[in-house]
């Protein structure tokens, strides 16, 4: 009984965390196909619903309706596994984000640790589509984004150690509340920088989308995906975007505490604040994709580990100084 | 010179240039209109869907001279005419297929009474290739509904002809 309480009790707030993640991938999206439309002076979706707010749900529906098509050469199990892990690291990494000071499934010492595994992981999935769908243009776009991510994923390892520097713990409430005096992007601001453009890559968003550059792989790994394979991918990464921006607003912006800690501001629920920075980092993204075109593969390869990795390593080794020189470690 | 290029990259001046005119781009107003429901404007010379005009005493324009016929690059044009008991030429046929139509408005051009002429209206695609074989009724009956705009049009578009 005792066990079936608490089983109860954990789905109910996955479920409470989870739904609102999906709808609001959904709001992202129409969000980023908005913004992109209004930079190119275009209306965007407008339709489906007040300002066309149901685009993504009529997408959905769509894409439920329509065929699977599984390749006669591909492997069949990896290729169906492929999207579900996609989609299922992309969302399990949410569990430790912390939306305000109460608001987290799992409050663990290792939660940025926890994060950066995941997310790591999700390459996999991408490899796994690529590769099972026994297609050139999936594998070239698979390779491409295995090499992208992990490099990508180095410069954004030594970017958090900066900040981890500062706080002395992996809990990312920990991290939050050691952000009350100063946000970190004043004294980080440069990591915060190279943080977002790293955020870029690792979500394979523009100007780093190389591995579904429509112009040269078609859609890359996706490209024998349909239906509703297909939108689990593509949930997946808006997920990992959504992931990518919360993180950079708990590393950096101070998650969910208000600007400046006087009566109006602070008076606003914490969780207000954790989706206005949010949206905040996210229209970033979204205002990016409108305006930068896409790099070389060998630019982005030279961007990830001759400036952002040596850079960000010169700045761990600033911060360390700088802490150990004014003594002000954290205990 | 170098100098300069590399304060440039560190700094990301041009992305910051590139974000600044996005955000000043939002605000802007939108070139793209909601089409169903609202249409952009047409010039009266548009080329669009063909029309048979009538006199304002309800007789035909049309008085079978063929030179439509003869002009039409794309052979679009068939008409086959008699002679009525008050000794006018007139047709007895008069199809376009609107499929073979380039919308050249060369048959407008060569037409010495306005009667045949392509009118303003675009939207008129079909579920079947049958419907768009135009016959002298379709054809007429296009020319009492547009007559307004039609006439509109040719007084616009006389002083350049």
């Amino acid at each position: 009984m005792e066990t079936f309480l608490q089983i109860y009790n954990e789905t109910y707030k996955i479920l409470l965390l989870l739904v609102p993640i999906l709808v609001s991938v959904a709001l992202i999206v129409w969000f980023d196909r908005r913004v992109w439309g209004f930079v190119q002076k275009r209306k965007g979706p407008n339709v489906v619903g007040p300002f066309g707010l149901f685009q993504t749900l009529a997408d959905a529906l769509k894409y439920i309706f329509k065929e699977i098509i599984i390749p006669a050469s591909a492997n069949k199990i990896v290729f169906i596994l492929a999207p579900i892990i996609t989609m299922t690291l992309a969302l399990s990494a949410w569990a430790v984000i912390p939306l305000s000071d109460k608001m987290v499934i799992a409050d663990i010492n290792v939660g940025i640790l926890y994060i950066f595994a995941i997310s790591s992981l999700s390459v996999y999935g991408i490899i796994m589509g690529g590769w099972a769908s026994n297609s050139k243009y999936p594998f070239l776009g698979a390779i491409r984004s295995a090499a992208q991510m992990v490099s990508y994923e180095v410069s954004i390892g030594i970017i958090i150690i900066n900040v981890l520097l500062c706080v002395g713990s992996l809990n990312l409430k920990d991290i939050v509340m050691a952000q009350q005096n100063l946000w970190f992007v004043v004294p980080l601001f440069p990591m915060f920088v190279v943080y977002f453009i790293s955020a870029l890559a690792e979500t394979n968003r523009p100007p780093f989308d190389l591995p579904e550059a429509e112009a040269e792989l078609v859609a890359g790994y996706q490209t024998e995906y349909s239906g509703m394979m297909y939108a689990m991918f593509w949930l997946g990464e808006y997920a990992n975007i959504l992931l990518l921006c919360a993180l950079g607003s708990i590393l950096f912006l101070g998650g969910w505490l208000s600007p400046v800690d006087i009566y109006p501001l602070n008076a606003i629920p914490g969780i207000f604040w954790m989706i206005f920075k949010i949206l905040i980092l996210f229209f970033m993204f979204a205002l990016i994709k409108a305006i930068v075109p896409r790099y070389r593969y060998d630019q982005l390869m030279r961007l990830g580990w001759k400036i952002f990795l040596p850079f960000s390593l010169v700045y761990v080794v600033l911060t360390a100084s700088f802490l150990v020189y004014f003594d002000l470690l954290p205990k | 010179m170098k100098l300069n290029r590399f304060f440039k990259i560190i700094f990301l001046s041009e992305f910051i240039k590139g974000i600044f005119i996005a955000i000043k781009e939002i605000f802007s107003k939108k070139k793209t209109i909601n089409y169903p429901f609202e249409k952009g404007k047409i010039s009266p010379r548009f080329r669009g869907e063909h029309a048979l005009r009538r006199y304002p005493n309800g007789e035909e324009r049309c008085i079978a001279c063929k030179l439509c016929e003869a002009v039409c690059p794309a052979q679009a044009i068939t008409i086959e005419n008699e002679e009525r008991s008050d000794g006018s030429r007139k047709t007895t046929r008069y199809d376009i297929d609107m499929l073979k139509c380039i919308y050249c408005g060369l048959c407008e051009e060569s037409c010495p009474v306005d009667a045949i002429v392509q009118g303003p209206n675009f939207e008129f695609s079909t579920e079947t290739r049958e419907e768009l074989y135009y016959n002298k009724e379709k054809l007429l009956e296009n020319g009492d509904r547009w007559e307004s705009v039609l006439a509109e049009n040719i007084k616009l578009d006389k002083p350049y002809r």
